[in-house]
């Protein structure tokens, strides 16, 4: 099993009054909720988070990308990235990922990733999402009905920058681009490994299987409900013909330990409330705007995460609600160990995206839940999947002459042996 | 009235709702498409051989896949045109309708009998900006588009009922599959440039606006007129966006007598 310590990183100052007073955390979210100097400590908190992670023995550090959102503060995830390549040097810099679709050109996410992988020595893990509508549409203006064509198109691109030794004309529908060369170039060869998180889409089942690249399914409902669709996406493996390595496929679950069940409940209720009450309060139509799923994808009934429905869910939810059903798993290390195990092997899953710090969680409670896991559960989950032990079809490849920033001390070096030449 | 289903050149296959006899007059209809009754096409049926066009995407028309940007809508509606073997129809259309028939005439100014224009999309205003009609909810869809909100849900629901889950899938499958066909050229904001494309009009144009438009406010009509200043407008009262359907008889003797009217 690969761990990755993901920070959403939300906004902790929404109001009590948040969701009765306001439509959206996301897209038309007040911005007069957003204070920069109280920004500045969140952010350093954050990242301080993430950085610790590392040294607690997590595979990855993880970040993301989401616009005029209330609980993420990354519209550039490559920024939080590029932070963290020069203060670590063991994790898997997970960047999930750019929504290739909305940059223009979408070269850019080329060049940035390739300086990322270059900067860390070659552990970007590197993730292409649609996007959500949200973001891609409604924050950047992109046409719901020809999203999936441009990102294939902006996919295309970036791909065949990374593997092509000569400049290249672009002829797209999307992008034009006479002289495509590609400076610099990922170390990682032939590419950083590629990580597609899906909400509900099952074109984007094919669209892993036709390259192999990993799936990752990032939802906030936990595994019970997360069951049938990635039960749907290992069938689609089998009728491919694929080998069912469970490092095809991640999750992303929400997580909270302490000493005892009683001592989660009374540590982590409050801030697990805060995300699903106020942080995923979003308008409904901004989460499914016509021509965004595919007529496939609706006819096959997948929900869209974020619908009316889903919105009725968030209303009262208690903590008790959050537990049983899984959208958190809190407890002690024993109760975190089982229950995670039933989603690992429930999900067929490689991959965890843990998610420890929800909400308004203060700086302390984040640490103890991590430490706990770190110490207590993350080595008795480590080998769940014995037989693909030596499966790193999808983790990083870095130089093992990387630069380890705690070893080095700059300007040391003798003149003229700076570089290996 | 009766449906056929022609098929363009470029592949797509329409459905056209047929009738009447006299000079063609093609109605476009906007973001919404038809609905189940059209009585103000079965009156202009009474003086003009009247073609209504479901755009693909759209009930049973299909080829949505074909057209992808605003070139090729028009290029379609000139398509269609050929593909039903008319020569210089009058072009009518709403909404959607309206800023795909204006961007036709601009294309081949002289292929066209007159011009009308009910409550046209294209344009776009920053002091008046037009609501999204991508981020509304199920309820506030015929509050934005009827002076009379009651009835006009009535209107757009066609009378199915939609507490029966499987009616209700049915409708939210058709409208997501017409939105995001009209989300091509309305997304995220309503305008093509075609204002600068309007000083090649030459056909007589009419430019008709419901006063109660909430959609589309009346203002536009006077930036209409800006644009085209040999087009006439009228604003008609007890209208919202919906005006085809909520005065069919005033849009109908407004359409007829600047259809009748000599130079």
């Amino acid at each position: 099993m690969k761990f990755t310590w993901f920070n959403l990183m939300p906004w902790p100052y929404l109001p009590d009054d948040f969701r009765a007073q306001h439509r959206s955390v996301w897209v038309d979210i007040p911005n007069t909720l957003y204070d920069p100097r109280k920004g500045h400590h969140v952010y350093h908190e954050y990242l301080d988070q993430l950085e610790y992670a590392e040294t607690l023995g997590f595979d990855g550090i993880g970040c993301n990308e989401h616009h005029q959102n209330g609980y993420g503060l990354m519209p550039s995830p490559n920024l939080i990235a590029a932070t963290l390549a020069r203060r670590t040097s063991r994790a898997a810099l997970c960047v999930i990922g750019n929504s290739i679709a909305s940059y223009n050109p979408p070269i850019r996410v080329a060049e940035e990733f390739g300086m990322l992988d270059v900067i860390s020595g070659g552990r970007l893990v590197a993730g292409f999402p649609v996007g959500t509508p949200m973001d891609t549409n409604f924050c950047y203006g992109q046409i719901p009905a020809l999203t999936r064509d441009k990102y294939r198109e902006a996919h295309d691109l970036i791909m065949k920058a990374w593997a092509s030794d000569e400049p290249f004309a672009f002829d797209g529908k999307y992008n034009q681009l006479r002289w495509v060369n590609c400076w610099p170039k990922p170390i990682q060869k032939p590419h950083p490994p590629i990580y597609i998180p899906g909400g509900g889409s099952i074109e984007t089942w094919d669209f892993c299987l036709d390259y192999d690249y990993n799936y990752s399914y990032l939802s906030f409902f936990g595994y019970l409900r997360g069951k049938s669709l990635l039960d749907g996406y290992w069938e689609r493996v089998a009728k491919r013909g694929k080998d069912e390595s469970p490092y095809r496929a991640a999750f992303a679950q929400i997580i909270c330990v302490a000493d005892s069940d009683a001592e989660a409940e009374r540590l982590y209720a409050e801030h697990c409330l805060y995300f699903f009450n106020r942080c995923l309060h979003v308008f409904p139509p901004f989460a499914d705007p016509a021509g965004y799923r595919t007529m496939a994808t609706i006819k096959y009934g997948a929900l869209a995460q974020l619908t009316l429905a889903r919105q009725k869910i968030l209303e009262n939810l208690t903590w008790k609600q959050l537990v049983d059903e899984r959208f958190v798993i809190a407890g002690s290390p024993e109760t975190v160990r089982q229950q995670l195990e039933e989603c690992i092997k429930g999900l067929r899953i490689g991959h965890l995206f843990c998610l420890f710090h929800n909400g308004d969680m203060p700086d302390w409670k984040t640490r103890h839940s991590m430490k706990l896991f770190a110490e207590k559960v993350m080595p008795r989950l480590r080998d769940m999947w014995p037989e693909w032990k030596h499966d790193e079809r999808w983790w990083m490849h870095p130089m093992d002459d990387r630069i380890r920033p705690e070893e080095r001390q700059p300007g040391a070096e003798k003149v003229g042996a700076e570089w290996p030449r | 009235m009766k449906w056929q289903t022609v098929e363009t050149k470029k592949g797509t296959r329409c459905r056209v709702l047929e009738g009447g006899s006299g000079a063609p007059l093609v109605f476009f209809h906007g973001a919404g498409g038809l609905l189940r009754d059209n009585p103000f096409l079965d009156q202009l049926a009474r003086g003009h051989h009247v073609f209504a066009p479901e755009w693909p995407g759209y009930g049973e028309s299909a080829g949505e896949e074909l057209l992808e940007d605003m070139l090729d809508f028009t290029l379609h509606g000139w398509d269609l045109i050929e593909a039903l073997g008319l020569e210089q129809p009058h072009l009518v259309g709403h909404s959607m309708g309206g800023m795909i028939a204006a961007e036709m005439a601009c294309g081949a100014p002289h292929d066209l009998g007159r011009l009308v224009l009910v409550s046209p999309a294209g344009l776009w205003m920053d002091e008046h900006p037009i609501p999204d009609i991508f981020a509304l909810l199920p309820y506030q869809i015929a509050e934005v588009l009827f002076h009379d909100p009651q009835q006009g849900q009535a209107l757009l629901t066609g009378g199915a009922d939609l507490s029966d889950m499987d009616a209700l899938k049915d409708f939210y499958i058709g409208s997501q599959r017409r939105l995001a066909m009209a989300g091509k050229i309305l997304f995220p904001i309503p305008n093509r440039r075609l204002s600068k494309r309007l000083y090649r009009l030459t056909a007589e144009s009419l430019i008709l606006w419901g006063a109660s438009d909430r959609l589309i406010v009346p203002a536009y009509a006077e930036r209409w007129k800006t644009l085209i200043p040999h087009a006439r407008v009228e604003v008609v009262g007890d209208a919202g966006h919906m005006l085809p359907y909520e005065q069919p008889e005033k849009l109908v003797r407004a359409v007829t007598g600047f259809l009748q009217r000599t130079r």
